[in-house]
This record gives structure tokens, C-alpha cells and sequence, in this order.
């Protein structure tokens, strides 16, 4: 393996607001990491740094999100490179390694680009939005009364395996930040998949995917122009079979349902 | 009638209307091309060079059938562009613009899918280049040169065949032709798997197939159509 340490030089999107006229990127060069590190961690580095060097840096530490850091909760993000998530095949940010980069690097990062995800601080947009859209028909009617059986309901495997595909998304919004567009529809046909193939979703499946569709559409993310950036680039490897199988269940449930 | 008008302003039904008419103009790009390529076909004993084809034009100025086809046409072409224009705007501004960073995703649609409406504007000036060399000389030119000796139904045949080989015996008129026939290529290589995929039609079984016929299109209807400039600046 390589040097355990290199050097990077980090162009890192700086935004204090909302509505910071002083927004831009800022360089800090000559950041010494070691190898191994997860890109997060060395962004703790980078702040330990501007801490311990205030009257260098006032503009204070990098504001960026995380939490499982073990590529589950989709709570990380970044646009590292021009790419969400990074230049890593299947790999969220929190997963993605040193290693990866060599000395000398110039390493760009950039919050997630989209009017549906407003800005809050340098690295951190609000994709509140998601939330909305899940409210809006991500869930499923069930039974009250005793525990059902687990086994009562048959689920054919092709169909468990499609929908657990689906099910994987880990709602980080990725699929958004690498669309030209700033399309949801990566991230919504995953959630009407992973619901809609199942036979316990099934009760809902017409209204939901109307209703994900029409809120995702008054959160203001653009229209999908089969790109196929997000499919690309979602860490979770979704892909837009999905997005063709929301279309489906929307087209048909609009001309086949009497409401 | 509510649910209508919510079905076609909704995100999905915008991409639908951009789809529909898309195919419809993949269908009549096939048929004009065929008739078109009539050109090629030798005259009949003794008739004037280019009879068939002026013939062909005849009829298909003279069939109420056409016309209301035609009509259909224009219509969808502006629909599509003008829809395809209004959802480019919208989409810039969700996005809010580009980033720093250089890195491109690495996608199975590549640089084509990125460009629909400059490849789109691109098409839309040449449509109104190409109706004003041909389709307005047809209808509006008093001056149009007509066959010699051929009376159609009591009238005289004119020969669009003869405006046709002036026109592509210049060069600017070829390379333009040729230009915007690239320029169809890549917004079809794109358009015609992507209207499928708005549609709903493309899943692990079709997607292939589709992706594979959109190519072919791509490919052979704008070299189909290429063959007239060239083959008319070469030979004729
Ligand atoms: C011969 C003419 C044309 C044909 C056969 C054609 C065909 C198509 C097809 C099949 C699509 C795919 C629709 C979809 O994604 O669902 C498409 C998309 C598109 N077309 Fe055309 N088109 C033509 C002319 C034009 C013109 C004149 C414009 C003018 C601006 C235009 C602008 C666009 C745009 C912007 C898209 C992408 C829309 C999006 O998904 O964001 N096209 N076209
Ligand atoms: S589809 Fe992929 S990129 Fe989009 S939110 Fe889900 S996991 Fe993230
Ligand atoms: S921090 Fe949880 S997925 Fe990256």
C-alpha cells in the first residue's frame, strides 16, 4: 500500500445561512491525513485544525451531517468531486476512505444542489422535503388485534427480493443532488416499490403512489429526464427500473380507478 | 374532468405529453423518410426526371386526409417543443446550478441525455429552415417551376423534385442537413428509450430491447435521410 500519510488540499463550500452574500468556496491546503481515515473523519481532522487555529480561521468549523457512519441511516451526504457521495462505486460518504485519494489531491466539497433542499449551513441542506413525501403514503394499513403469523401471508421470492432492493434506499437524497434536474423520482419510486410490490402495501398502492407523486411535485424537485445520473450515483445502487415501475402504477391508477 | 387536468400538469403527466408526442413524431419521421426517398426511383418511359417523386408530392398536397394529418403534426411538434422548453426552465431552477466539482456521474445514458434541448432548438431551427425551403415553396411560391406536358386532374404537376436537386447542390444546404442529422441522432438515441421509460414500458425484460431498437432508429432514420443531400451533391 501507498504512503499511511498524504497531504490534500480541500476546496470546501463555506455558507454561514441561509443567505450568506459571502458564500463561496474555501481552500485549505496542505491538510495531513492518514490513509485510513473515513472521508468523515477526515473532515474532523480539517475541523480539530481550524479549531485549534481560530485566529486563522474565523469563519469556525465545517458544518456537515452524519450519524451511523456505517452507510445505514442516510444521514450523511456531500458532493465530493462534483459526485454525491464521492467517486466510489455503492458507497455513502461516512463509507468512503483516504485511500480512495492520493497525495496532493484537490478535493471539492459541496452541499447537495436543489431548490426542494434549502440551505442551512456550509455543508448541511434541510431534505425535509423526503420527510414529506414519506407522510404523504409511506406507509400501510394493518390488522389491529393478536400478532399475525409471520408465515400467513405468501410472499413469492422475486417479489421479496424486488421489493428489498427497493427497500434499501437509505432516503439520503444522492439520487437529487446528482440529477441536472433535481428529481425525487429515484428516491420516491423506491419507497412506492418497496410498498407497492408487497402484498401488505398492496391495500394502498393506487392512492399511495398518487399521493407520494403529487407531494414530491409540490416540494419542487424537477421533472426526471432519464438521465440515469442518480441510479449512478445512489450509494444503495437503486435502480430506475423504478422510476419506470412508479410511472406504470401512476399512469395506470390515474385511467384504471373510478376516483 | 378535474382529475385531467391534474393527471397532465403533474410531473408525470408533463413527461407524458413530452413521450406521446415524441413517438409521434419518431412515426412520422419513418414515413416521411420513405416517402421521401422516393426521389431515388426512376421515371417512367418517357416522363420527366423526378416523376415519381412529384407525383408522391402531388397527392400529398391535394388529400384532405394529409392535411388534417399534417395539421396533427405541426401541432405536436410545437406541443413537444414548446413543452420541452417549458420543462428544461423549470428544471434549472430546481436545481439552482452546477457544481464546482468536475467529476460526472457514470451513467448508461451518456452526454445526449444531458443536451435534449440544445440537440431540441437545434431540430426546431432546422424545421423552420426546411418548411421554408420546400413546404413554403410548395404552397406559397407562385413562380414554382412545373412539369412539363403533365396535367394531374386538370392541373399542372409541380416539380418540387427540380427545387430539390438546386437546394442540394449547395454545400452550406448539405452541411446543414447533415449537422442537424447528427443532431437527430443523439436526441433520438436519448428520446426514443427515454419516452419508453416515461411511459412506464421499460423493465429488466424490455429495457434491452428498447435500448437496442432505439439505437437502430437512431442510427438508420437519420442515415436514410442523409443519403438525399449527399447523393443529390454527389450525382445529380
Ligand atoms: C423530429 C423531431 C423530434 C423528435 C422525433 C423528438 C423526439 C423526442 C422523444 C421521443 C423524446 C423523449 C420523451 C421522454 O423523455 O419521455 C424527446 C425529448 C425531448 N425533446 Fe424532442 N423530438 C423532436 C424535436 C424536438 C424539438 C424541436 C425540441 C425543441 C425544443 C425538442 C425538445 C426535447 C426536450 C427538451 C426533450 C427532453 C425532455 C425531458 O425529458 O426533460 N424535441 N424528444
Ligand atoms: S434512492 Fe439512493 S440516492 Fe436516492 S435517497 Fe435512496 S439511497 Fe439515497
Ligand atoms: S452517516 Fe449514516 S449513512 Fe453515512
Amino acid at each position: 500500500m501507498a504512503h499511511e500519510n498524504i497531504k490534500v488540499n480541500l476546496y470546501v463550500w463555506r455558507q454561514n445561512g441561509p443567505n450568506d452574500p459571502n458564500a463561496g468556496i474555501k481552500v485549505y491546503s496542505d491538510l495531513e491525513i492518514n490513509t485510513h481515515m473515513s472521508f468523515l473523519e477526515m473532515l474532523d481532522v480539517l475541523n480539530t485544525h481550524i479549531i485549534e487555529n481560530k485566529d486563522k480561521y474565523p469563519e469556525g468549523p465545517v458544518a456537515f451531517e452524519h450519524d451511523c457512519r456505517e452507510g445505514i441511516c442516510g444521514a450523511c451526504s456531500l458532493v465530493i468531486n462534483g459526485r454525491p457521495h464521492g467517486p466510489m462505486q455503492g458507497t455513502t460518504t461516512c463509507q468512503l476512505h483516504m485511500r480512495h485519494f492520493n497525495n496532493g489531491d484537490n478535493i471539492y466539497i459541496e452541499p447537495f444542489k436543489a431548490k426542494a433542499f434549502p440551505m442551512i449551513k456550509d455543508l448541511v441542506v434541510d431534505r425535509s422535503s423526503f420527510d414529506k413525501i414519506i407522510q404523504a403514503g409511506g406507509y400501510i394499513s394493518v390488522n389491529t388485534g393478536g400478532t399475525p403469523d409471520g408465515n400467513a401471508v405468501p410472499v413469492p421470492q422475486d417479489v421479496s427480493s424486488e421489493a428489498m432492493d427497493a427497500a434499501a434506499c437509505i432516503g439520503c437524497g444522492a439520487c437529487v443532488a446528482a440529477c441536472p434536474n433535481a428529481s425525487a423520482m429515484l428516491f420516491t419510486s423506491a419507497k412506492v416499490s418497496h410498498l407497492g410490490l408487497l402484498p401488505q402495501g398492496k391495500t394502498e398502492a393506487a392512492i399511495r403512489v398518487k399521493r407520494m407523486v403529487s407531494q414530491m411535485d409540490n416540494e419542487g424537485f424537477g421533472l426526471c429526464s432519464n438521465v440515469g445520473a442518480c441510479e449512478a450515483d445512489c450509494p444503495k445502487e437503486i435502480s430506475i427500473n423504478n422510476i419506470a415501475r412508479m410511472n406504470r402504477a401512476y399512469i395506470s391508477s390515474t385511467f384504471t380507478n373510478d376516483h | 374532468m378535474k382529475w385531467i387536468i391534474e393527471f397532465l400538469l403533474s410531473s408525470l403527466g408533463k413527461k407524458l405529453i413530452m413521450s406521446l408526442t415524441g413517438l409521434f413524431l419518431c412515426l412520422f419521421l419513418v414515413v416521411h423518410m420513405l416517402g421521401n426517398l422516393q426521389l431515388f426511383l426512376p421515371s417512367p418511359e418517357g416522363m420527366p426526371e423526378g416523376y415519381v417523386f412529384n407525383m408522391y408530392a402531388y397527392h400529398m398536397t391535394h388529400s384532405s386526409l394529409i392535411k388534417i394529418i399534417s395539421y396533427g403534426n405541426y401541432f405536436f411538434i410545437l406541443l413537444h417543443a414548446l413543452q420541452g422548453i417549458l420543462i428544461t426552465v423549470y428544471n434549472r431552477k430546481a436545481k439552482g446550478g452546477k457544481y464546482q466539482g468536475k467529476g460526472v456521474s457514470d451513467t448508461a445514458a451518456k452526454m445526449a441525455s444531458r443536451n435534449m434541448i440544445f440537440l431540441g432548438v437545434l431540430l426546431l431551427a432546422f424545421i423552420g429552415l426546411h418548411m421554408y425551403q420546400f413546404w413554403a415553396q410548395m404552397h406559397f411560391n407562385s413562380e414554382m417551376p412545373v412539369m412539363a406536358g403533365i396535367i394531374e386532374d386538370g392541373e399542372e404537376v409541380k416539380d418540387l423534385f427540380a427545387i430539390v436537386s438546386v437546394a442540394f447542390k449547395q454545400p452550406w444546404v448539405v452541411i446543414v442537413y447533415l449537422i442537424s442529422l447528427l443532431a437527430l441522432a443523439l436526441h433520438l438515441v436519448h428520446g426514443f428509450w427515454s419516452a419508453f421509460q416515461t411511459m412506464g414500458l421499460s423493465n429488466n425484460k424490455y429495457g434491452p430491447i428498447i435500448r437496442f431498437v432505439a439505437m437502430a432508429y437512431a442510427i438508420l432514420i437519420p442515415l436514410g435521410f442523409a443519403t438525399m443531400p449527399i447523393v443529390f451533391f454527389l450525382f445529380y
